[in-house]
C-alpha cells in the first residue's frame, strides 16, 4: 500500500469517528416539552379523546408545560419508540413493560394503572367447546404477547404445557381473516378481534382473561428519570386521565368519540368496556396497586417471560429484573429495579392535591 | 486532468470500495458506544460483541427449548420457499415469455393480460392469498411466484422480440419449423438472458418472502426478525439482516458464475 493510501485511510477513520450516528437518548433534567405515545385499545381510547378535546392542553397549561400526545397504529412500535427514548411516556401492559423497556434497561415507572383485562383476551376454538380439546392443535397467536401469556395460563389450568400444542405466530392484523381459513382451528387474541371471530357460528370461547382477573394490566408508564426531574409531568398525566374518566362516565359524546376513534359504534365500544375493568376513580386503582395480588401477578409474568428468555440473555432467574411496588418492597433483584409501580401521583389525585 | 479521466489504480479502487463500509461501521460503533455509556442495557444499537454473542446463540448453539439450531433452521425454511418459488416462476416465465415473444397469436392472447396483471401490487394480494390458500407454505410460495413471474415473463417476451428478425428468416429459409426455431434458435439465446432477469428479481423475491413470513409462520428469516422485534432485540435483527444480504449476494454471484460457465459466448459477446 502506498503512502498516500495510508494517510488517506487515517483521514477516513477519523472522519468515520466524527460522523457519529446519534439517536435521541431520553435525557433527564428539567424540561418543558413532553411526548406521550398511545395506541388503539379500549382502555387507552381516553388519551385520544383527551388530546382532541383540550383536556391535555388544560392540564399542561396548568403546570406550564406542553404535552404532545401521539397515536400509533402499531402498538409494538410505540413501545419501541419509547424504549429508544423518543417518547417520555407510553401506554402498555404490565407484561410488555417488563419485557421491552425494563429488559432494555430503561427504568420505567407506572404512573397510572388504567384498567385490567376482564375478558378482553380470549382463547377460541373452532367447533370445540372444551378447553381440553386444544391438546395437539396448532394455535395461532401473536407470539410473546399477552395472548401467549393467556394461553400459558389456560394450559396451566388444565395441567397441560405449551409443548402439548403447537404455537404459530400470526400477525394480529390478519388474525380475523386467518380464522376463516380451514387449517386454523385455534386462536388466542384480543378484542375487538375476538368479537369479530365470535360472530362465526363455529367459534367457541373456551377461556378468557376474566378467569385470570387482574393479571393483564394496562398502564400509562413514564421514564423514571424524566418523572423524577419533572413531577409536574406525572401530575398532569394523572389529572388528564381522571378528568377524561369523568367525561366518559358523564358525557355521551365522549363515549361516541372514543367508539368512533376505535372503529366501532357505541354498542361495540360498550361491549369492549364490559370486559375491561376500568379504574374510573383513583381510589379503585390505588386499592388494586396497593393490594397483594399485583405481587403474585408480577411473579407469574416474570416467570413466564424468563421461560421465554425475554428478560435478556444474561437473566439467570425470573427475578433478574427488579419490580418495585408502592410499599417500596421489591420482587427480584433489588440492585436492578427497572419497573416501578408508583402510587404517589394517583394518591395525589385521590386527595385532590393536583 | 479532467475528473472524468481520473481512473483509480488497483490499490485505490480497493480502498475506495472499502471506504463507505468503514465509514458506516465506524459511525455505527460511535453511535452504539454513546448509547451504551448512558444505558449499558440499551437494545437499540448493540455492540459488535453483543451481536456476536447473539449470533452464537442463534447459529452455533442448539436452542435450549427445541434443540434445533434456530438460524440454520430459519435459513433452510426461507431458502426452500424462495428457491421453490423462483424455480416455478422462472419456468413459467421461460415458456410463456418465448411463446408471447415468438408467436404473434400467443402475443395477442396473453400479452395484454400479462401487461395488466403485472401492474397489480402483489403485496396487496397477500390477505386474499392467505384466505384462499391458508396460512401455510402454499400462500407464501404463491406470493413470490405472482410477484416475480409476470415481470420475468414480460422481460423474456421483450428479449425474444429483440432478436434480429434476420435470424428467424434465415432459419426458415433453411427449412426450420416453428418448434425447431423455438427450441434451437430462440431458447439457447434466451437462457443466459433469463439468468440476468432472475438476478434482478432476487430483490423483490426476498421482499415478498419476508413480508409473507412476517404475517404467519413458525420458522424463517423474516419470521424471526418480526418475532424478536417485539422485544427490540436488535442484537438478533442486525446479524439476520446481514446474513440475508450475504445470502442474496451469494445467489447473485452464483447466477453470474453459472452464466459465465454455461454460456461463455454470451459473456464474451457482452464484453466485445
Amino acid at each position: 500500500m502506498n503512502r498516500s493510501v495510508k494517510s488517506f485511510l487515517k483521514g477516513a477513520v477519523a472522519a468515520a469517528a466524527s460522523f457519529a450516528l446519534v439517536l435521541p437518548a431520553a435525557h433527564a433534567a428539567e424540561k418543558k416539552d413532553f411526548k406521550v405515545a398511545w395506541s388503539i385499545y379500549v382502555g387507552w381510547m381516553p388519551w385520544g379523546y383527551a388530546a382532541d378535546t383540550g383536556i391535555v392542553k388544560k392540564w399542561a397549561d396548568k403546570y406550564g408545560i406542553t404535552i404532545e400526545v401521539k397515536q400509533f397504529n402499531d402498538y409494538v412500535e410505540s413501545i419501541n419508540q419509547y424504549t429508544a427514548g423518543a417518547f417520555d411516556a407510553v401506554t402498555l401492559t404490565n407484561m410488555d413493560g417488563l419485557s421491552i423497556p425494563a429488559a432494555g434497561g430503561v427504568d420505567t415507572t407506572a404512573v397510572i394503572v388504567g384498567d385490567f383485562s376482564n375478558g378482553n383476551d380470549a382463547v377460541i376454538l373452532k367447533g370445540k367447546d372444551k378447553l381440553e380439546d386444544i391438546k395437539g392443535q396448532t394455535v395461532n397467536l401473536v407470539e410473546f404477547s399477552v395472548s401467549h401469556y393467556l394461553l400459558a395460563r389456560a394450559l396451566e389450568s388444565i395441567k397441560l404445557a405449551e409443548k402439548d400444542v403447537k404455537v404459530l405466530n400470526t400477525s394480529d392484523a390478519d388474525m380475523a381473516s386467518a380464522y376463516k381459513t380451514a387449517d386454523v382451528t385455534a386462536v388466542v387474541t384480543w378484542k375487538p378481534i375476538v368479537s369479530t371471530i365470535l360472530e362465526d357460528k363455529d367459534a367457541k370461547k373456551v377461556f378468557d382473561s376474566s378467569q385470570i382477573p387482574g393479571e393483564i394490566i394496562d398502564l400509562m408508564v413514564a421514564n423514571t428519570e424524566v418523572l423524577k426531574d419533572n413531577p409536574k409531568f406525572g401530575k398532569a398525566l394523572v389529572g388528564i386521565w381522571y378528568d377524561t374518566m369523568k367525561a366518559l362516565a358523564a358525557d355521551k359524546a365522549a363515549k361516541e368519540h372514543m367508539a368512533k376513534a376505535s372503529g366501532t359504534d357505541v354498542a361495540g365500544f360498550d361491549e369492549q368496556l364490559a370486559t375491561t375493568k376500568l379504574f374510573s376513580e383513583p381510589k379503585d386503582a390505588l386499592a388494586f396497586v396497593n393490594g397483594p395480588d399485583i405481587k403474585t401477578t408480577t411473579e407469574r409474568v416474570s416467570t413466564f417471560l424468563f421461560d421465554k428468555a425475554l428478560l435478556g440473555k444474561d437473566a439467570k432467574e425470573a427475578g433478574a429484573i427488579g419490580v418495585e411496588f408502592p410499599d417500596k418492597s421489591v420482587f427480584g433483584d433489588k440492585a436492578n429495579v427497572k419497573l416501578r409501580y408508583d402510587a404517589t401521583f394517583m394518591q395525589a389525585a385521590a386527595d385532590g392535591n393536583l | 486532468m479532467r475528473l472524468l479521466n481520473l481512473k483509480p489504480d488497483k490499490t485505490w479502487s480497493f480502498v475506495l470500495a472499502a471506504l463507505p463500509f468503514f465509514l458506516l461501521i465506524g459511525a455505527y460503533m460511535v453511535g452504539s458506544d454513546l448509547r451504551l455509556t448512558t444505558n449499558p442495557n440499551d437494545k437499540l444499537l448493540p455492540s459488535f460483541g453483543a451481536m456476536a454473542e447473539a449470533f452464537k446463540h442463534m447459529a452455533l448453539q442448539p436452542d435450549p427449548r427445541s434443540g434445533i439450531y434456530l438460524m440454520w433452521n430459519d435459513t433452510l425454511s426461507s431458502l426452500s420457499l424462495l428457491l421453490t418459488a423462483l424455480a416455478i416462476s422462472t419456468l413459467i416465465a421461460l415458456v410463456f415469455g418465448i411463446l408471447i415473444g415468438l408467436l404473434p397469436v400467443a402475443g395477442a392472447t396473453f400479452g395484454p393480460v400479462v401487461a395488466v396483471a403485472s401492474m397489480v401490487p402483489p403485496l396487496a394480494l397477500l390477505p386474499i392469498l392467505f384466505i384462499v390458500m391458508g396460512l401455510g407454505d402454499a400462500a407464501k410460495i404463491s406470493l413470490i411466484v405472482i410477484g416475480t413471474t409476470l415481470k420475468l415473463t414480460r422481460d423474456m417476451a421483450l428479449r425474444v422480440q429483440d432478436l434480429p428478425r434476420e435470424q428467424l428468416i434465415k432459419a426458415q429459409t433453411l427449412g426450420a419449423s416453428t418448434w425447431q426455431i423455438g427450441t434451437r434458435v430462440v431458447l439457447p439465446q434466451m437462457l443466459p438472458r433469463l439468468i440476468d432477469t432472475v438476478r434482478l428479481e432476487l430483490g423483490p423475491a426476498w421482499l415478498f418472502l419476508i413480508a409473507a413470513e412476517a404475517i404467519a409462520a413458525d420458522a424463517g428469516l423474516g419470521y424471526r426478525i418480526f418475532l424478536v422485534r417485539r422485544y427490540l432485540a436488535m442484537d438478533v435483527i442486525i446479524p439476520y439482516v446481514i446474513w440475508i444480504t450475504i445470502l442474496a449476494f451469494l445467489m447473485d454471484l452464483g447466477l453470474r458464475f453459472l452464466q459465465r460457465r454455461a454460456f461463455p459466448w454470451f459473456a464474451g459477446a457482452r464484453e466485445a
